[in-house]
């Protein structure tokens, strides 16, 4: 589905992405998770090209990414990032149907979609003549879902999706795109620095510091058999506030 | 003034088609066009020819008051006006002076070799003089130009062509040896008014200026015979002996008949009576030649449509050009960091240009009128218009431009679809700015003979007449207005409906 061959990337003389290999098989949920400016950012927006590699190679679909195919790439996978990058000039209805009018597809067609998206990510129809300024946080990024769902793509790319909500609106969309995620079996590489929300959503994580992977696997191998010292600092970071709070209940 | 030839052959484009209204009658019997310099002797001579012209049945045209003897003398030269009033010592000393003629019949060659003829003398010699308060001269004891040596203490201002002419200040500093320190060029009517106020002492006449009797001022006498003489003679292309024979007769006709006299009493009429030149300039041919001109004054209504009208014309073709130019370099500007340095460095550049100056440097290329003028106004839009676009598309959040890039848009319906659509606010205050600077500066094209309002302007100032002044000022000033207005409107149409929206929650949440 999603292979990297020895992909790096920097900036000038700072090391965004080591030389990396990643294999991501077709229907799984991969998660991307590590502290700020470990590079699952920059991985995730090499694999949408947004970005370009110094070395190596993204093969998608049996075939390497290059500037000439990548538009046409990019229809196969949708993208979500932390604020929905939504154009704030048009109405939801525009906003997740603008690729869908750029390539001239049939308009019934995309009304039917527009009708069955809305219903999949539970938005009312009427929110669709809305504008972006007329949302909340919570809509705004089911919107940015239904935009990356439009075109049916095979890949999902998530970049901390559910980052700027709250915690209970965090916790309900959370369930429900999971529930999502499962009914349309797309294969999903999502970056979050939240371990909870990692072990909820992935078969697979990735877990990374300062440009390369340090340990692959489900969270049983990381916190059973953690590579390095840092998975186990990395993981009980996040376990301790869930631990004093199961205590205080005791 | 030499050029690459691409941009000449734009400019000369832009040119013709910009021409085109201009010329659409180039087929009437004979149009005859003659200038005069900006002040008023120089207006009256030309309506004078004016006149004559149209006696001689052709059709007229005066581009009055037009800024400086260099203008006056390359559209001569061009072709861009047939006649105008010079003096011979402005032709021996400061045209000509490099050929360094010493006799009339060289100065008749001279013109000869260029295409140029003269008439003979008009009978009056408009020299420069060294005024002074009669008051302040009896109180000094000044009765000659050497005796300001003794006087270093006086303060000088001179009109701005004296001051750098090489027959002006200069060489007269030199010839008497001339101490004073503080001499200023300025505007030569407000130079008077400054004498009048005292904060001047000395300044440049000119042997009839009607200004001498009525500010209570005496000439200096040149003892060391420091000014040439300025016979008042017309110059005139010489092609306009086959074009217009009679017109030539016509001219010759005046030869001898203006004594300085009557010269300073036409200019005391127009300048401190507020007659209409027109009207003194038909006086003088029915009382000296007999010739009775059918002159027609416009009315105070007709004179503001013609300057509203060119006014308009002067912005609308320069705005609309820039408008179409400077968003598409602003694109290019925004999506290459490298032109993007070149486009907003050159336009950078040409705004840096003083206004004035501008429009003079466009006279080599374009001649005098609406065109150049027309040019230097499009090349004055252009830098808040690109900078805007630029801005514009710059300042969009990159979250936004990256989404659509994730989904696959090409470059240009990104910038179609979402990026246009996001700079809508910048680039049109970038055109309103532009407009607003449009419209005032186009006043200044009067100067180069394209009219509009800056017309009464620049009359207003040379008869010192605050009521022509507002004539110009007030409309330009509500034109700025309304086309800025018109632009509100504009936005209010183009604006996308969820951006107002998103100023409006973003202002509530302040």
């Amino acid at each position: 589905m999603l292979l990297l061959s020895q992909v790096s990337k920097r900036y000038g003389d700072a090391l965004a992405l080591a030389a990396t290999d990643l294999q991501v098989p077709g229907g799984e949920t991969l998660v991307l998770i590590g502290p700020s400016g470990c590079g699952k950012s920059t991985l995730l927006r090499l694999i949408a090209g947004l970005i370009q590699s110094d070395s190596g190679s993204i093969t998608f679909e049996g075939a390497v990414l290059t500037p000439d195919n990548i538009l046409q790439a990019r229809q196969q996978m949708g993208y979500v990032i932390q604020e929905g990058g939504l154009f704030p000039h048009l109405t939801v209805r525009d906003n997740v149907t603008v690729m869908a009018r750029y390539l001239r597809r049939d308009p019934d067609w995309i009304d039917a979609r527009l009708t069955e998206l809305s219903n999949l990510v539970q938005l009312q129809p009427e929110l669709m003549q809305r504008f972006p300024a007329e949302l909340s946080g919570g809509q705004r990024q089911r919107v940015s879902l239904m935009r990356a769902l439009m075109l049916d793509p095979d890949l999902l790319l998530l970049d901390e999706p559910l980052g700027s909500l709250d915690p209970m609106i965090r916790y309900q969309l959370q369930q429900e795109l999971k529930a999502i995620f499962a009914r349309l079996g797309k294969t999903v590489v999502m970056v979050t620095h939240d371990i909870a929300e990692a072990v909820y959503f992935g078969q697979t994580l990735v877990l990374m510091r300062d440009g390369y992977i340090v340990q692959t696997g489900s969270f049983k191998d990381l916190a059973q058999a953690p590579a390095e010292a840092f998975v186990e600092q990395f993981i009980s970071a996040q376990r301790e506030p869930m631990a004093k709070l199961t205590e205080a209940l005791k | 003034m030499k050029l690459p030839s691409g941009l000449r052959a734009v400019l000369l484009g832009l040119a013709v088609a910009l021409l085109t209204p201009y010329v659409c009658n180039a087929e009437t019997p004979v149009r005859i066009t003659v200038g005069s310099k900006s002040f008023t002797e120089s207006v009256i001579l030309g309506e004078i020819l004016r006149h004559l012209v149209r006696q001689a049945g052709n059709e007229a045209e005066h581009q009055r008051q037009l800024g400086g003897t260099r203008v006056l003398w390359n559209a001569l030269l061009s072709g861009d006006i047939d006649a105008y009033p010079e003096y011979t010592g402005t032709l021996l000393q400061e045209i000509l002076v490099k050929e360094n003629l010493q006799t009339e019949a060289a100065l008749h060659e001279a013109l000869a070799a260029r295409g140029l003829r003269m008439t003979a003398p008009l009978g009056f010699n408009n020299t420069y003089a060294i005024g002074i308060k009669q008051t302040l001269a009896r109180q000094l004891k000044l009765k000659t130009i050497s005796d300001l040596k003794n006087h270093p203490e006086l303060v000088f201002g001179f009109g701005n062509e004296f001051m750098d002419r090489a027959d002006g200040w200069p060489g007269l500093q030199k010839r008497y040896q001339l101490p004073q320190q503080n001499v200023r060029g300025l505007d030569h009517d407000l130079a008077y008014r400054g004498i009048d106020a005292g904060t001047l002492h000395i300044t440049d006449l000119y042997a009839t200026d009607a200004e001498i009797d009525y500010y209570q001022l005496i000439a200096l006498e040149d003892d060391l015979h420091y000014f040439p003489v300025y016979d008042a003679v017309i110059v005139y292309r010489a092609d306009l002996e086959q074009r217009a024979p009679e017109v030539v007769t016509l001219f010759k006709r005046l030869e001898g008949r203006i004594d300085a006299l009557s010269m300073s009493k036409m200019n005391a009429q127009v300048k401190l009576h507020g007659q209409r030149d027109s009207v003194v300039a038909a006086g003088f041919l029915k009382r000296t030649l007999d010739l009775e001109v059918d002159y027609r004054v416009k009315t105070a209504w007709q004179r503001f449509w013609q300057h509203t009208f060119e006014h308009l014309i002067l912005v609308g073709i320069s705005l609309t050009a820039a408008i179409i130019l400077a968003i598409p370099l602003g694109i290019l500007a925004a999506r290459s960091a490298r032109l993007g340095q070149v486009v907003l460095g050159v336009a950078g550049i040409i705004q840096t240009i003083p206004s004035l100056a501008l429009f003079v440097f466009m006279i080599p290329l374009l001649g005098i009128g609406g065109p150049p003028a027309v040019v230097a106004l499009f090349l004055y839009s252009l830098l808040p218009i690109i900078r805007n676009t630029y801005a514009g598309l710059k300042d969009i959040p990159p979250a936004i431009v990256e989404s659509a890039q994730a989904l696959g848009l090409p470059s240009r319906a990104r910038l179609r679809i979402v990026e246009l659509p996001l700079a809508t606010r910048s680039i049109l205050a970038g055109i309103k700015t532009s407009a607003v600077i449009n419209v005032g500066t186009a006043t200044l094209s009067a100067l180069i003979g394209a009219g509009g309002y800056g017309q009464p302007i620049l009359t207003g100032i040379r008869l010192d007449d605050m009521g022509l002044i507002l004539q110009g000022a007030i409309p330009a000033a509500i034109l700025a207005l309304l086309v800025q207005g018109l632009f509100e409107l504009v936005e209010r149409g183009l604006l996308p409906h969820g951006l107002r929206l998103q100023a409006e929650t973003t202002k509530s949440a302040r």
